[in-house]
């Protein structure tokens, strides 16, 4: 932490970054603290080792799927916009999100765009679907060593089964949203930072 | 020629004044109270600093105070709880909302981080290094800070190198010539003034000014001494009010030297590198040292890293295996005056030991804690636990279970797998699957 200050100044672009993840300036000068916290060459960007580092993240069975969904489309370093644009699908629904302009993009934390974190969290080649196979997958890295293949192979079939309705052995993001229709995401996927 | 004898004229005089005023009073332990009236000046300059900048800015201090409270709400419920289901139920798509929840938590905010950068401050103290939000207030505030940079680094600095060198110089011969004689109790005692004036010398050469409290639970002979672990410099507060013996690797260069040095007055142990490794080895050796209960006590500092002061984190178990009597001691700093907070990822040695001596002071507490054994039934690790509890709770410190290899080094798995571990009996539990 040395002498720079952390007025909203000295954010780039925080007009754009304000309109487009719906983040109050004081929220977003608390994650730029926290960005410069994680940064700790002071790259100007994070890496994937830096959130590696975070103790609590790293002990979490999903820690890597989540590490990932910062870096899209195979890059390297996420800069303060993309570290805000994830964590922005986090932010509770608030009434006035409610009041859309249709003509404006969905905001970040929509419930649909909630879904679709989640979804990617699951759709490891971000081909659109969760094949039977990529549900495997992340099923292991849940579970580690604590499950064997068999009972696993189970669940994962199971669980597609149930989801899929075209019959095509893989979930799509339809049917995936049509399955948690009656599931409260916006509550169980919001993280509120205190004024 | 002129010149040169007017340069020596004045180098002898500013020698004489030292040897005087600061030499010749360590060695006997007696304070002349010049340190006492340089830091009643300065809490009253940073007093009336703190006052006007509180004047000026109101509005900037409230957001950056809250800011050290926690940031985010969180939800501490456990994973039962929070996957929303009974124990034996089946996986859910949806389980993945409680995990990504909670890493996204811990990417906003986690308790270990912020550990290992160095403490902010409520009320800047008049340091360049501390200004994060402190912008202009006013011309006599900027002319105070100029005059403080001025006395730190013109009055101050070039004082306490001279005292640091002259210390170090006097360790090293000190100790080399107590080496020399045959072992009695008049070497014992020599040794001992030797370390502690030298000692005392180092902690004025950084302004120290160090409070103890409850002197009757100071280590005795044949114990091992643990501390929270914020720099190096913690070895020399402890030392300058006892006699230690210490533990570590044997380094080159100039710590090196002092180290032969020191080990010639008396008994320390000091490792090689490849030593170290072997557990079993150290313990033994430890364990030798203690047993000889006209050895002085052992120093070691169980965290194994710097942490920057607010917090105690994990105690490494090896040195309450030892066996012995364990006095715990909490140090606890001011960070008004001076931060001694060492990052060593940012900082190297030097340039650390530079910081230092152009802070105000060095301001601490020490308190000697009560002795503790460990009890029948009771492993290393939860005794260890034990005595980090008594310390956090004396030094006002908050207790953490990470491990301070973190700052270096990524979390063990079994951590991770202990997750993986409830996760599954929830899911699979009582093997009821179709």
């Amino acid at each position: 932490m040395g002498s720079r200050s952390s007025h909203a100044a000295v954010i780039p672009d925080v007009d754009s970054i304000r309109r487009e993840t719906g983040f109050s300036q004081a929220s977003l000068i608390r994650l730029h603290h926290r960005f410069r916290a994680l940064d700790r060459n002071k790259k100007g960007y994070l890496s994937r080792i830096d959130l590696q580092q975070i103790g609590a993240l790293a002990v979490n069975p999903l820690g890597d799927r989540i590490i990932e969904s910062f870096f899209p489309n195979g890059s390297q370093q996420v800069d303060f916009p993309g570290f805000v644009r994830v964590l922005a699908h986090f932010r509770p629904v608030e009434d006035e999100d409610t009041d859309l302009d249709p003509k404006k993009p969905e905001p970040l934390n929509s419930r649909r765009n909630k879904l679709h974190y989640a979804f990617q969290l699951y759709d490891l080649d971000r081909d659109g679907k969760i094949s039977r196979h990529e549900m495997l997958q992340v099923l292991r890295l849940m579970v580690g060593v604590q499950v064997t293949e068999e009972q696993l192979e189970n669940i994962a079939d199971r669980t597609v089964q149930e989801a899929d309705e075209d019959g095509d052995g893989a979930v799509s993001f339809l049917e995936f949203t049509k399955s948690l229709e009656k599931m409260d995401v916006e509550q169980k996927m919001s993280i509120r930072i205190l004024k | 020629m002129e010149g040169a004898e007017l340069a020596g004229k004045i180098l002898s005089t500013w020698l004489t004044l030292v040897l005087g005023f600061i030499l010749l009073p360590s060695v006997f332990g007696v304070s002349l109270g010049i340190s006492e009236i340089y830091m009643k000046i300065l809490v009253k300059t940073l007093e009336w600093a703190t006052i006007r900048i509180e004047k000026g800015a109101p509005k900037e201090l409230t957001l950056k105070n809250s800011a050290s409270v926690g940031i985010i709400q969180r939800d501490e419920s456990p994973m039962e709880k929070g996957l929303s289901g009974l124990r034996g139920r089946d996986f859910e798509l949806s389980d993945v909302f409680y995990f990504s929840k909670k890493g996204l938590e811990a990417i906003v905010e986690d308790e270990v981080t912020q550990r290992f950068s160095s403490e902010e401050l409520v009320s800047w103290n008049l340091l360049t290094r501390t200004n994060v939000n402190f912008h202009y207030i006013s011309l006599r505030l900027t002319m105070v800070w100029v005059l403080g940079v001025i006395v730190r680094y013109c009055v101050l600095l070039p004082l306490r190198v001279t005292l640091a060198f002259i210390g170090i110089s006097l360790l090293v011969i000190g100790t080399t010539l107590v080496g020399q004689l045959p072992d009695s109790s008049l070497k014992n005692w020599l040794s001992e003034l030797v370390h502690l004036t030298c000692c005392r010398i180092c902690v004025r050469a950084l302004s120290g000014t160090i409070h103890y409290h409850n002197k009757q639970y100071r280590p005795q002979k044949g114990g091992i001494c643990v501390a929270n672990h914020t720099s190096p410099i913690d070895v020399l507060i402890l030392t300058t009010d006892g006699c230690y013996a210490m533990v570590g690797q044997v380094h080159g260069g100039l710590m090196g030297i002092i180290q032969r040095a020191m080990v010639k007055a008396c008994p320390h142990v000091w490792f090689e590198r490849s030593e170290m490794k072997d557990r079993h080895l150290v313990t033994k050796r430890l364990k030798e040292h203690i047993a000889d209960k006209k050895k002085l006590p052992i120093l070691i500092f169980p965290e194994g890293t710097c942490i920057n002061n607010t917090s105690v984190m994990m105690f490494k178990k090896g040195s309450f295996e030892i066996g012995g009597t364990i006095h715990p001691v909490a140090i606890k700093y001011n960070p008004q005056f001076g931060d001694a907070f060492w990052n060593s990822s940012k900082y190297n040695m030097v340039s650390y030991l530079l910081r230092m001596m152009t802070s105000w002071a060095i301001v601490c507490d020490v308190w000697y804690m009560p002795p503790m054994t460990r009890e029948v039934g009771e492993d290393a690790v939860q005794f260890a636990n034990r005595v980090k509890s008594a310390i956090a709770r004396q030094g006002g410190l908050t207790e953490l279970p990470w491990d301070g290899g973190l700052k270096r080094a990524k979390v063990k798995d079994t951590f991770k797998e202990e997750q993986q571990k409830n996760y599954s009996k929830m899911i699979v539990g009582n093997g009821s699957l179709n």
